[in-house]
């Protein structure tokens, strides 16, 4: 398990580095004119060469990116070009906006996706059944920011309940920053937890129809015990995987909904860095988001194995 | 990731049987919306761009049956036009996806070896990024375009695609037609095209109807953040952007673009979902 554990790292360390030196290339090797960007289009060539100079974008590639790696390992991720500020503390404020949308949502994705999941599959073909199935139809068949207008429709601007945009600070008492949570969490969670119902029904149905479960029913074992610790427990290995899958479009539903509901996380602000040309921004928020997707998936993977006992790593990759 | 779920024996034994009702009313759903957008300038009451400027966000009426937006343009109309862009930039995504992603799968599969490993691990980067986020690394830093977008999303579908055709290819590789075919001495050209294609065309199906339904909520996405389809552009993604600032005001400019997007995610998904049972009656579940 640990030589398992130190060879994904490794992996992922190489991982990382790949798409650094590619988040780079793109950024840097494109015809976007960073001077120009900063001077505005009335610039001379004059003052862009020397900003240029200033900046060290006349420096070869390889140097202007070890620099930029280097900082990168210090915690230093340059100064952004618009906001004329450093880029870290920008970075991990939004960041921390982000996960307080982000972490709730995926509980409540496993939580409620799993319930469902089973539900519906102990009341197999049943009315219940259906209308989850018929609900996870449309809930996945549009983008998830379409759910954000329509829970502002129907909890801001019909029943007057909840803010429909912005963020509160820790100084407004918790109801107030908890009740601008509430519907981008909602919104996500609706989407999100359809493809986890629908694979832990599907997991669980099959591991009801088997032979295991069909034992322990002859040996007397409780329905009960049967559904949550015969049937769940091996259906939740391929329910990790869709989870692990989810974390990829919570990343990309969190830039909508944060647009959406004008919360000042970490997607506007890579919004905010592309539509205003900031590269610098724009490379640090896409390089540091895809790093935690990557350690996130990694946990996905250790979950299944633990899930999973058949599964022995140590030598399943010698 | 989960591998390929039709085994490959229930493909060789392929028999055009009657097909299942969800594929027929899928497909005909589907093919209604293919024949809205051809005929869009024909169906829509008015032109996308006509502007009524007197009746700004009208509620829907016997005039305007979705509605007008903030500058008195018909919401119908511009639905109807806005199936367009969505289903062209769905089919070109999916076919860059399918052109690129399946050489790539099938020579993997084929060469195994050093071939095998620079591409998956190549692809594997790529696959590393969240969709979204790579699509607006590429998008961040060229001119927008509608044919830049239908490339970005294409390319990020790849990986998916070439993991697809490689798993399938090498399982193939192993099957006694494959076998017998290199015993024979044939050349890599015949055996690519003419044994593992044609045995490879179901899988393929099913994905690209898959990855058809992800572009188009994907184009969606990136309309609504004025990264896909600009203004003044009829599309469903772009509409559902507007009807944000309004939303108080005029909730109909959201409901008719979500719901025909709606409607054609879900007869893509069904179509999918259904060839996928059809091609392979041992996966039957839904």
């Amino acid at each position: 398990m640990l030589i398992y554990v130190a060879k994904r790292l490794g992996y992922i360390a190489g991982i990382l580095v790949a798409m650094s030196l590619l988040v780079f290339l793109v950024t840097h090797a494109l015809p976007e004119n960073t001077a120009e960007v900063i001077l505005g289009e009335y610039s001379t060539p004059e003052t862009r060469t020397a900003l240029e100079h200033k900046l060290g974008l006349d420096l070869p590639l390889h140097v202007q990116y070890f620099h930029w790696a280097a900082g990168l390992l210090r915690g230093d991720f340059g100064q952004s070009v618009i906001l004329e500020q450093p880029i870290a503390p920008i970075l991990w404020t939004a960041l921390g906006r982000s996960a307080l949308i982000a972490v709730p949502t995926l509980l409540l994705v496993s939580v409620v996706g799993i319930g469902i999941g089973v539900v519906s599959a102990v009341e197999h073909e049943r009315a219940v059944d259906r209308v989850a199935t018929i609900s996870t139809y449309v809930a996945v068949s549009v983008p998830e920011f379409f759910w954000g207008l329509v829970f502002i429709l129907v909890f801001s601007s019909y029943f007057k309940w909840l803010p429909t945009s912005g963020a509160a600070s820790p100084g407004d008492g918790l109801w107030a920053m908890l009740s601008h949570l509430v519907l981008p969490v909602a919104t996500l969670t609706f989407g999100l937890q359809a493809h986890v119902s629908r694979m832990t029904r599907s997991s669980t149905l099959e591991a009801l129809n088997s032979n295991y479960v069909r034992a322990a029913r002859a040996r007397g074992v409780s329905e009960r015990i049967v559904i949550l610790r015969h049937a769940l427990r091996n259906a939740m290995l391929p329910t990790i995987t869709v989870l692990a899958q989810d974390i990829g479009f919570l990343v990309g539903g969190i830039v909508a909904v944060e647009t959406v509901f004008a919360y000042p996380g970490v997607g506007r602000l890579l919004v905010y860095s592309i539509s205003r040309h900031d590269l610098p921004l724009m490379e640090a928020v896409i390089l540091v988001v895809t790093a935690i997707y990557c350690i996130t998936n990694l946990s996905a993977d250790l979950l299944y194995g633990w899930f999973n006992p058949r599964i022995r790593y140590g030598r399943a990759i010698d | 990731m989960a591998g390929p779920s039709i085994e490959i024996d229930d493909i060789v034994s392929v028999r055009w049987r009657g097909l299942p009702p969800r594929v027929v009313i899928a497909g005909a759903a589907l093919l209604l919306i293919v024949l809205v957008a051809t005929f869009a300038h024909w169906l829509a009451p008015f032109p996308a761009d006509q502007m009524h400027i007197r009746d700004r966000l009208t509620g829907p009426s016997l005039a305007y049956w979705a509605g007008t937006d903030e500058y008195g343009r018909d919401v119908f109309s511009r639905v109807l036009f806005g199936a367009r862009l969505s289903l062209l930039l769905g089919f070109a995504a999916t076919a860059i996806a399918l052109l690129l992603g399946v050489p790539l799968g099938l020579a993997a599969g084929y060469r195994r070896g050093w071939v095998d490993e620079l591409t998956m691990r190549g692809l594997d980067i790529v696959m590393s990024f969240p969709s979204l986020l790579f699509v607006l690394l590429i998008l961040g830093v060229l001119p927008v375009s509608p044919i830049l977008t239908a490339t970005a999303i294409g390319i990020v579908f790849v990986p998916h695609v070439a993991r697809l055709a490689r798993s399938v290819t090498l399982d193939l590789m192993s099957e006694d037609f494959i076998v017998a075919a290199r015993a024979r001495g044939e050349r890599a050209t015949y055996i690519l095209f003419r044994e593992l294609l044609p045995n490879l065309w179901p899988f393929i199906v099913v994905e690209g109807s898959l990855r058809f339904a992800f572009a188009i909520l994907l184009g969606a996405v990136l309309s609504f953040l004025g990264f896909g389809v600009q203004p003044p552009g009829a599309d469903w993604g772009l509409m559902l952007g507007s009807a944000r600032d309004f939303v108080d005001e005029a909730p109909w400019m959201a409901i008719a673009p979500g719901i025909a997007m709606s409607l054609t995610v879900i007869a893509v998904s069904l179509l999918g979902d259904g060839l996928r049972q059809y091609l392979n009656p041992a996966a039957g579940r839904s």
